[in-house]
């Protein structure tokens, strides 16, 4: 890990006072080499923070040993016994790293984020937007499928074709990254988006009527 | 040689023996409390020199201002029902509103509070806040721990309910504060639970924990997986427990004398009584089938038969309510009951049989309780408190149970952190003015889960001033909320376009203010020399003890070595020891210790005589140097 660490921030200049003793430090360098205190997170991208590559092809398991591991670091758990400045930053470095976590863990959040970070922003973050006929058209039916729908099993019907809809979106979203067809990407996310809202709306309904 | 510690960046050092004071763990409940140590990762509860591990959470404030707590303050309670206050988590960070609702149903007597304050109970002469009770059996609880470790005790690891909401925390940490206590982290009850449960049984995988306590339920699914506890989504009713099922019962035998003797109007002692009856037929029931209980209120007498069926059939809709829960709780985890691979069952509650069946029926599997669940949470915040000033390789991952927002045009919520969010959270919305040249904004800070802010807790007003004039919608305020490790918390806002900044840290509508605060503790500081004298005189029963072990032990040895007079004279001195430590004069427990010391002088000096003459016996010279060095 802090061999990649390494190789990715190597830029020279990049260099701060560790707040506590004085002694100059990486910019990126979490912890003060000399005294071993904590420093302050640093702006960077959700892929940086979690010390993963930033594409869209990435693992669960990863994400999460990546994520775990570090939380195994900065979490305030481990900071509890420790001055309050140094119990401040830790849990800037926790909130950060789950801020990430989120993100990143999320297929569709990753994809939107990564199109973000390429400077091609995925239109819109409502679905108030959906400018393509077709996908506006397929939104409606649904929405008008699950209005109508009365019962559970109606209702967990419609979130299982759903969220096998949105799986089969994922696979081509999976794929338009894999073929750099970054505009394509934006397209699917877009449809992803509504469909993931719907499953999870659909889901609401199912767990009211369940309670 | 001087040898230099390395260790991993971030990795708590370990602090010097000498800092290494213990820290505990303390289950506030809503009916028991219990306090718990844990060392090398064996977390004990503390019990009182009778063994009995459980404090019920009960106060009693005697006419002459003794404050008793626990089971001498419950056996006051049909005596002097006035003076004496249980389940009083119940109203932690509560405001009047919400008595209101429960109103009736609850043995309280309050004093009439202004909206927006913290409400006051009226007993006999005194006017106490919910905090400062809770901090009353705070201190009983350090107390017994310094009594039973023979040290001070500063730091503890206090648990909530999951649901409790920012109010409710922000109370429980203001009366660790008043008791002298400095919370090391406030953690949820259900993931102090999953702690113990995971780091006993060595649980791997899904597991739901269902914590049905006096007065809260909770219930949190959980990851455990290589030491990580990552809750997944929780949720609950900080209005639900055991105390429900009294009420049940008491308002059927109530009703039903009502029949049999007319109509009456029932004082608060006498309401206290019988929910006191209700609670005995509640605990009968749970292993036998029926049962007869006898209401003697107000001089009047009546009986009252139960049986299994009709309990359960009274306490039905409120299980069916955790089932409900436990169900929604599911659903936002996106699992199937299935999925889980153990439900662990915490709280006194959940030994009602009905609790039990419903359930097992939900998950499809039996629950577990192999440890005992009154005790879980005490020893998983025992665990907790030892990782945090110790250090540990387990990483727990809460998350916060209700959602926080903020008020905007015609009274709707905008969520700001969503229920489950993993803590620490922050985030932060942009808002705008909506009328030309407006240079103040309200900020009305809520919590829950319903889409009108007025549904929904209200948890603070604030006002970011000085906004420069600008058309409606130019101006950008950020408002910021970031909840901490203990679930707490903060809000600042600022205008963009200038920097105008407010910043508030969230003290709930219902918290008590700064300066209540600080006369509490003034309050508080007062008591701080009879609390010395307290600890003086754990100190010196601790002492007694250890000197009445050892002697024991010689006497067991080398009780041969006196003759009866001395013997006589040495058990006198023994007796009076142990009269003047089960009283409260820290004189005469010195005292007597010097007595005892000065009447078994003898008798140690015969004794070390004949250990030096039996070590020496057959040793050569150089053996000796080995066996004196040997520290036996």
């Amino acid at each position: 890990m802090s061999e990649e660490r390494a190789e990715k921030g190597g830029s020279a200049g990049s260099m701060r006072d560790c707040w506590s003793c004085g002694t100059t430090v990486a910019v990126r360098a979490p912890f003060c080499h000399a005294c071993g205190v904590i420093q302050a997170p640093q702006p960077v991208d959700h892929f940086t923070r979690l010390n993963l590559p930033a594409r869209f092809d990435l693992q669960r398991a990863d994400i999460e040993r990546q994520y775990f591991g570090l939380q195994r670091y900065f979490h305030p758990d481990r900071f509890a016994a420790k001055p309050a400045r140094e119990r401040a930053l830790s849990s800037q470095h926790a909130t950060d790293l789950n801020e990430a976590y989120e993100v990143v863990k999320d297929p569709l959040r990753r994809a939107e984020y990564l199109l973000a970070l390429m400077g091609r922003p995925v239109q819109g973050d409502a679905c108030s937007t959906i400018s393509d006929p077709r996908v506006l058209l397929e939104a409606m039916e649904m929405r008008e499928e699950l209005a109508e729908a009365q019962s559970a099993a109606e209702i967990e019907s419609i979130v299982a074709r759903v969220e096998a809809e949105c799986e089969a979106v994922l696979d081509e979203v999976a794929d338009a990254f894999a073929r750099e067809a970054f505009d394509l990407a934006g397209r699917h996310c877009i449809r992803l988006r509504y469909l993931t809202r719907l499953a999870a709306e659909a889901h609401e309904r199912r767990a009211r009527l369940e309670a | 040689m001087q040898i230099l510690e390395i260790h991993e960046p971030g990795e708590t050092p370990l602090p010097h023996a000498e800092d290494r004071r213990p820290a505990v763990g303390i289950d506030l409940g809503t009916t028991n409390s219990l306090v718990a140590l844990s060392q090398d990762q064996k977390p004990e509860v503390l019990c009182d020199p009778d063994g009995s591990a459980m404090v019920p959470s009960v106060v009693a404030y005697s006419g002459t201002g003794e404050v008793l707590v626990g089971e001498a303050a419950r056996r006051h309670l049909l005596e002097e029902p006035d003076l004496v206050v249980s389940s009083i988590k119940r109203l932690m960070g509560r405001g009047p509103e919400d008595l209101k609702r429960l109103a009736g149903s609850l043995p309280f007597e309050l004093e009439p509070a202004e909206d927006g304050r913290m409400v006051r109970l009226r007993i006999g002469e005194r006017r106490l806040t919910p905090v400062e009770i809770s901090a009353d059996i705070l201190r009983a609880l350090k107390a017994r721990a310094e009594r039973a470790l023979g040290r001070e005790i500063g730091q503890a690891v206090i648990t909530v309910p999951a649901y409790f909401d920012d109010a409710a925390r922000t109370a429980t940490r203001d009366a660790a504060r008043l008791a002298g206590l400095e919370v090391l982290r406030l953690v949820n009850e259900p993931t102090a639970a999953a702690l113990a449960y995971g780091l006993d049984q060595g649980a791997e995988g899904l597991y739901a924990i269902y914590d049905l306590g006096g007065g809260t339920f909770d219930v949190s699914i959980l990851r455990l997986e290589k030491g990580v506890f990552q809750v997944l989504a929780t949720g609950g009713d900080a209005a639900l427990g055991g105390d429900d099922f009294d009420h049940a019962i008491a308002e059927r035998f109530l009703a039903e004398r009502a029949r049999q003797l007319g109509a009456e109007t029932l004082s608060v002692a006498a309401t206290k009584q019988a929910l006191v009856t209700a609670r005995l037929a509640k605990e009968c029931l749970t292993d036998r089938t029926q049962g007869e209980w006898v209401l003697d209120l107000d001089g009047r007498t009546s009986r009252h038969r139960l049986d299994a069926g009709s309990f359960e059939a009274l306490v039905a809709p409120l299980v069916e309510r955790t089932i409900a829960t436990a169900k929604r709780v599911l659903f936002d985890a996106r699992l199937k009951p299935q999925d889980v691979r153990g439900v662990v069952m915490v709280g006194g509650s959940t030994r009602v049989p009905l609790v039990r069946r419903k359930v097992a029926e939900l998950f499809g599997r039996e629950p577990l309780a192999n440890i005992d669940p009154d005790q879980v949470v005490a020893l998983g915040a025992a665990l907790q408190a030892e990782a945090l000033t110790h250090g540990s390789d387990t990483l727990l991952l809460d998350v916060t149970p209700l959602s926080l927002g903020i008020e905007t045009m015609g009274g709707l919520v905008e969520k700001v952190i969503h229920r489950n969010s993993t803590i620490p959270v922050a985030r932060a919305q942009e808002f705008t003015t909506y009328q030309d040249g407006q240079s103040a904004m309200l900020i009305h800070v809520v919590q829950g889960e319903r889409e009108m802010a007025r549904q929904n807790r209200s948890l603070a007003r604030f006002e970011l001033r000085g906004i420069p004039p600008m058309v409606a919608g130019a101006a950008r305020i950020r408002v910021s909320f970031a909840v901490d490790a203990d679930g707490l918390l903060t809000v600042s806002a600022e205008e963009k376009t200038t920097g105008v900044a407010a910043h508030v840290e969230v003290k709930p509508s219902y918290g008590l203010t700064e300066e209540e605060m600080a006369a509490m503790l003034r309050e508080s500081m007062e008591h701080a020399r009879e609390d010395m004298e307290a600890r003086l005189l754990a100190e010196a029963r601790v002492s007694a003890d250890r000197v009445l072990l050892a002697l024991r032990g010689a006497l067991r040895a080398d009780g041969g070595l006196l003759d009866a007079a001395e013997r006589q004279t040495i058990d006198a001195a023994v007796a009076k020891l142990e009269r003047s430590k089960e009283g409260e004069d820290r004189g005469a427990i010195q005292d007597a210790i010097e007595e005892l010391d000065h009447a078994t002088q003898d008798f140690a000096a015969r004794r070390m005589d004949r250990n030096i003459a039996a070590a020496l016996k057959g040793v050569s010279v150089d053996q000796l140097g080995r066996k004196t060095g040997s520290g036996e």
